[in-house]
């Protein structure tokens, strides 16, 4: 039945975008239409859907639609985990800031990459033997449920919604240039195909439509690496010496600039992108695909590994884009004025598809990057509809124990609302400035969800009322120090000058999470508060050894 | 768990290995993440012209991209580090600690 659906869905689907796609293709001019980047869209889109209908014959109880049956590999979770966090910001963003910035795209990857080991080391294994589903299935583990599980709902949705916003607006735009579709026709398509992804194919068609993505990524970024390396003899110094002559900003694009101007904004930079990482819900659930402890600790390997090497890539590709694509003598990549890239100046990776390998090349790189947020967007709404049905609805305001086939049915309208949430959201912030999304998601994972799940791991005498207070605290401090900070207070409000200097302000907000979470425990004389504190050293056992986690079913 | 699982558990000198040499194993790792992770930081924060001494007089490459690259690199050796530890050494004790564990329930 579902499988009959599914393939309607696709023919009809397939057909429709194609036929919108003829429509436009006759209106419009030729050159904003670009055939085959969506020919190869298409065949990414039958393949992924084809797996989904795969994943939906597989996918019958709770666990197998949020955890694929905890039956995904070590490798197969580090390469989704990889695909999840090479997002189109990671790609275009890091690309266009080093071909904007020079050096200073690298330490935003570098800032981006450092977060992983401190996953390893404290988090990934913790939570594979603590967890079943969601993060707050740790941070609830001894804690009262309802209280905790709201807070990191909360958390979860919020960075959730904040990350979604920014991927439909990218993809609006991005398709708008590349596919010369309509904004509105983008958004809703990708709202449409990733509702049908998470509903039918679940964690294991999230998991392989992330897998496929980032292959394919991977095998893209690497070629264009090598043919920009293959021009210069593969020698950097020749490749660096050619972008300073071109560059505008001359050899000052070697060194440390503009980007990080002062001491605390280089730090607060720093603690948000490492530790933002270790609380983005999205990320944390996959830890849960995996069998157990040892597969989780292979997933970060390999996760970090290839992340590690995409960056290198995305370094390269950025001064490639230098010199190719500023530096094409004829001006083919250029706007009117001359100065900036056609489209925008994210588009850096994808014009220097167009200069190393041509028409054919560029769709793939295109139809790559579209797959990249469809991918990316599956996987975050999947997360956000596991707080809704897995946190809220089946554990803080369950009555009585709630049946798992319900559960999943909650999920899947969760799933459904989400994905119309994204596209409305999406549309309606088309033409906001939205730099600042990402920064406030970074900076609410970092203050929020972080802290409360770091010390349930590892603190004993954390109670109910510290988690709570203090998982509040960080989430509004990190909220109104952003809204303070340059990217509202001065690019959307139009104030002269911001009142918080800081656009990634967790330098203030994390340890103020922490202190509190540490202030509100120890003064908490409560019975509860010294359950909480009884209850530690069995919980501490079984994050040790994994004793317990394989029946984990007992547990909420 | 009952209590007296977990009073069993926690006197069992194999557990209280695995949990003394992994903690001091994983956390000394994380100090030396954050430790070259924030010196990093510090050079851009506090004297960004160090990093933007070229490496040799006739080329342009500056000596901040092998670093940065190295960190990035030494970043996944880390991992690489604790896997093969953790993988090999502690599971092998969690193993031994989880035999001991079913003879002294049976």
């Amino acid at each position: 039945m579902v499988g009959r659906i599914l393939s309607l869905l696709m023919t009809v689907g397939l057909t429709a975008a194609l036929a919108v796609g003829t429509d436009i293709g006759q209106t419009a001019k030729a050159e904003s239409m670009n055939i085959p980047a969506i020919v190869m869209f298409f065949i990414f889109v039958a393949a992924t859907l084809g797996v989904t209908y795969w994943a939906s014959k597989r996918t019958k109880s709770a666990k197998d639609f949020y955890t694929a049956g905890g039956g995904i590999t070590g490798t197969q979770n580090g390469t989704a985990i990889a695909g999840d966090y090479m997002s189109a910001a990671s790609f275009l963003g890091i690309t266009g800031m080093v071909y904007l910035k020079g050096y200073d795209g690298l330490i935003f990857s570098i800032g981006f990459l450092v977060g992983w080991p401190i996953i390893l080391f404290m988090i990934s294994e913790q939570l594979r033997n603590l967890g079943k589903y969601t993060f707050a299935d740790v941070t609830a583990y001894r804690l009262k449920q309802k209280q905790v599980r709201i807070l990191a709902a909360l958390g979860s949705l919020s960075v959730v919604l904040l990350y979604l916003i920014a991927q439909m607006v990218g993809a609006g735009q991005l398709i708008k240039i590349l596919f010369g579709l309509d904004y509105e026709f983008a958004v809703v398509l990708v709202g449409i195909l990733m509702i049908l992804y998470v509903v039918f194919g679940g964690m294991l068609a999230t998991t392989w439509v992330q897998i496929i993505k980032a292959v394919l990524l991977l095998a893209g970024t690497t070629f264009m690496s090598i043919m920009v390396m293959a021009k210069f003899g593969f020698s950097f110094d020749a490749l660096f010496t050619r972008a300073t002559e071109i560059h505008t900003q001359g050899v000052a694009i070697m060194s440390p600039g503009g980007l990080v101007s002062d001491p605390i904004s280089a730090i607060s930079l720093g603690i948000a992108l490492m530790f933002g990482t270790a609380g983005l819900p999205h990320i944390l659930m996959r830890f849960f695909t995996v069998a157990d402890a040892k597969e989780a600790r292979k997933s970060v390997f390999v996760a970090t590994g290839l992340i590690g090497y995409f960056y290198v890539l995305t370094f390269i590709m950025g001064f490639g884009a230098i010199v190719l694509v500023l530096g094409d003598p004829a001006g083919s990549y250029l706007a009117a004025d001359g100065v900036t890239l056609k489209g925008m100046n994210n588009m850096a990776a994808v014009w220097l598809a167009h200069a190393v390998g041509g028409d054919y090349f560029l769709g793939f790189i295109s139809a790559v990057a579209f797959a990249t947020i469809l991918a990316v967007v599956s996987g975050l709404t999947l997360a956000g509809a596991s707080a809704i049905s897995h946190d809220l609805y089946a554990n803080a305001f369950a009555t009585s124990k709630v049946d798992e086939k319900k559960e999943m049915n909650v999920s899947k309208m969760a799933t459904v609302a989400i994905g119309i949430a994204g596209i409305f959201f999406g549309i309606a912030f088309e033409k906001q400035n939205i730099a600042f999304v990402v920064a406030l998601a970074f900076t609410i994972a970092a203050s929020a969800n972080f802290p409360v799940l770091f010390m349930s791991i590892f603190w004993k005498k954390l109670t109910t009322r510290g988690a709570v207070v203090g998982g509040y605290i960080g989430l509004i401090t990190a909220l109104v120090l952003v809204i303070l900070g340059p990217g509202v207070w001065v690019d959307i409000l139009g104030n002269a000058s911001p009142i918080v200097p800081y656009s990634f302000p967790a330098v203030f907000s994390m340890p103020f999470a922490f202190v509190a979470i540490w202030l509100f425990s120890v003064t908490d004389k409560s019975d509860d508060a010294q359950r909480c504190i009884d209850a530690f050293d069995a919980q501490d056992i079984r994050c040790q050894t994994g004793i317990g986690a394989d029946d984990a079913n007992t547990s909420h | 768990m009952t209590k007296e699982q977990v009073e069993t558990i926690k006197n069992n000198p194999k557990y209280q290995k695995l949990v003394r040499t992994r903690s001091k194993f994983a956390w000394t790792l994380t100090v030396i993440m954050l430790v070259v992770y924030y010196a990093f930081i510090l050079f851009i924060a506090f004297s960004p012209e160090t990093l933007g001494t070229k490496i040799s007089p006739d080329g342009m490459a500056t000596w901040g991209i092998p670093i940065g690259l190295a960190i990035i690199v030494f970043a996944f050796v880390m991992t690489g580090v604790y896997v093969r530890r953790a993988n090999g050494e502690f599971d092998g004790i969690l193993n031994a600690l989880k035999n001991d564990l079913k003879k002294e329930m049976n």
